[in-house]
């Protein structure tokens, strides 16, 4: 286990490396100039900041060099300035990274709750109308562009019905509680202020469900076939000889079987969550690392996009460490091989 | 020895799964699309761009999904924006596959070195969430559906390389090919007439599935304002077109249900080809 461990955190600079690598070679992809992608189209014409980007990036330099300053920069936690916000990168994303955690976390926990009772569900009641109906809804959530579903639940539930706040945080009004962990559910907690507790706890509903409905549809399916290969197990059959009932078998016995595989899944999902969060965050105007990609991409604004994306490509790599050492402490085949 | 009795009954050959149930409604809707998509200048009404009427009006019998802001014809806007999404689709995953192929197979048929090269390449390009990658390599290219197109294969190949190589190492060991290696062939014949057929399954498995997510990136992307520009009636550009006629939710409605069966439909006959040839999802 040590030793398994040791190897896949030994990878991870490497890794990192080449994460850092590619962002390079795709931010030298602009055809026209290299500079527009670090001081802006609009900065062009300012001598100034032109030849202190040059200098800084060492863009007047050959390439190995402009990649060994390049590097250095990263080291120091350099992501360049953003040209909208005209702020360093990294402490734009700091700002914004809170509110994104929070909504993906809402939507893991409504995509894992929801996929597994559909699952267990859907092999319960294998190839009944109940199976049919949880699998089309499941697919349905993997098949829904997030950037549609999330404006047609804002029209009904908040335009139409009224039943629950619109996009944003909070109400347009209110004041941010002061920052413990960025989450708002928990800081206005902290702060005791549960009128904004309800507030912030309402306005996660609507795009945590849209952004957990593809998690159910990857769990859920996941879980009802491991369910089924369990299901034809010697030892499910000697549980249903000895007549134990059939909540006995799926609760305590299979599933607990079946749910090792979804720890790896977690990993594929939060991929999923990631791309979701980009299009979610921009229709619900959730002030998080997605839309703030977005309005990166709209504007052009190179160094926020080339930020956001190693911050995407490091905190897929971390998760996907942290799914891999789960599973094999909870599965202790996967050390063998 | 006695002649075996044969049975009197006539086999009857049971439909493959991928034809039967919700696959056969997906194959039917897909080729549905794909006609529409052909045929559609020879019998549509109006132009995609072609005012005709009043702005912002609401679903009718003249104009099934209503008009746009610039009094547009939603319903066949939305049906010509699969004559944008189809081909991208089609060509990023035909892309995607050919170069998955040719890298997957050199690294799985070769090993060594070359292998061990190629896929770092995978395993770097993969360690990012699709999207975040594909924003940033259009972005760098300049906004555009064939920046999108070629940031879409960038970011696929590894799947397919993986995959591939994974196939072709355990088709590798097979008798036959050491029995052809035995008899003198070529690597090259060795690979395109044994190995490669065997591999190719999951990859056309997986192809099908993709298909359908390659469809919601890229309308992601143009949702996004990297891909099609107005006034196309790319969907991704039409739902954002909706985005900001928030109250007229036709305008949104139209092009996200095209994308839901689109999508819908490929995930289907996927699902089915993944049971009937026991693919393992690679996910993504």
């Amino acid at each position: 286990m040590k030793r398994y461990l040791a190897i896949r955190v030994a990878v991870m600079p490497l890794l990192l490396l080449g994460i850092a690598s590619i962002v390079f070679i795709v931010s030298r992809l602009t055809p026209a100039n290299p500079l527009v992608s670090i001081v802006g189209e609009r900065n062009l014409t300012n001598p100034t900041i032109v030849a202190a980007a040059k200098a800084r990036w060492g863009l007047d330099q050959s390439i190995p060099v402009q990649y060994a300053k390049y590097m250095k920069n990263l080291l120091h936690g350099d992501l360049g300035t953003s040209f909208t916000t005209r702020r360093p990168v990294l402490s734009d994303l700091w700002d914004r990274l809170p509110a994104t955690l929070e909504l993906t976390t809402a939507a893991l926990c409504i995509g894992v709750l929801f996929g597994v009772g559909l699952g267990v569900l859907a092999a319960r009641h294998r190839n009944t109308l109940i199976d049919h109906v949880a699998r089309f809804f499941a697919l349905l959530g993997s098949s829904l562009p997030a950037f549609w579903a999330g404006l047609l639940v804002l029209y009904i539930f908040y335009s139409r019905l009224g039943w629950l706040p619109g996009p944003g945080r909070l109400d347009p009004r209110a004041t941010e509680p002061g920052r413990i962990t960025g989450f708002f559910t928990v800081d206005t907690l902290l702060h005791g202020d549960l009128k904004s507790f309800k507030a912030a706890l309402l306005h996660l509903i609507l795009p945590a469900s849209v952004l957990g409905w593809g998690v159910v549809g990857i769990v859920s399916r996941l879980v009802r076939a491991s369910l089924l290969d369990e299901f034809s197990m010697e030892y499910i059959k000697v549980a249903r000889a000895m007549g134990l009932r059939e909540r006995t078998i799926v609760n305590t016995h299979a599933l607990r079987n079946a749910l090792l595989p979804t720890i790896t899944i977690v990993a594929f999902t939060f991929a999923f969550l990631l791309t979701g969060a980009v299009l979610t965050e921009k229709i619900f105007s959730w002030p998080g690392v997605g839309n703030y990609a977005v309005e990166a991409s709209r504007k052009l604004d190179f160094p926020a996009i080339i930020g956001v994306t190693i911050l995407g490509g490091v905190a897929f790599l971390v998760t996907n460490l942290i799914a891999d050492v789960i599973y094999a402490i909870a599965d202790p085949r996967i050390r063998l091989s | 020895m006695t002649a075996v009795a044969i049975p009197a009954f006539t086999v009857q050959r049971a439909r493959p799964p991928w034809l039967r149930g919700p696959s056969l409604i997906g194959i039917i809707s897909l080729a549905t699309w794909l006609l529409v998509a052909v045929t559609l200048p020879l019998w549509s009404p109006h132009t995609p761009t072609e005012v005709v009427g009043g702005r912002l009006l609401g679903p009718s019998w003249s104009h099934l999904m209503g008009t746009d802001a610039l009094g547009r014809d939603v319903f066949i806007r939305a049906l010509y924006g699969s004559r944008i999404s189809l081909p991208v689709a089609a060509i990023v995953i035909i892309s995607a596959v050919l170069v998955g192929t040719i890298v997957g197979a050199a690294a799985g048929f070769l090993g060594g070195w070359v292998d061990a090269v190629l896929m770092r390449a995978v395993d770097i390009t993969m360690a990012f969430p699709p999207i975040l990658l594909a924003m940033a390599i259009t972005a760098s290219l300049g906004p555009g559906i064939r920046n999108v197109l070629i940031a879409m294969v960038l970011v696929w190949w590894p799947i397919y390389a993986r995959l591939l190589r994974a196939q072709v190492i355990a088709v590798r060991q097979r008798e036959y090919v050491d029995s052809a290696v035995a008899i003198g062939m070529s690597r090259g014949l060795i690979l395109r007439r044994y190995v490669l057929p065997m591999a190719y399954t999951p990859v056309l498995v997986n192809a099908t599935v993709d298909f359908g997510q390659v469809v919601l990136l890229t309308a992601s992307l143009s949702f996004i304002g990297l891909g099609a520009r107005p006034p196309s009636p790319e969907w991704g550009a039409m739902i954002f077109e909706g985005a900001t006629n928030f109250y007229q939710w036709w305008i949104a409605a139209a092009p996200g249900i095209a994308i839901l069966l689109v999508v819908l439909a490929f995930n289907f006959v996927g699902d089915a080809l993944r049971d009937t040839f026991d693919v393992k999802d690679l996910g993504r």
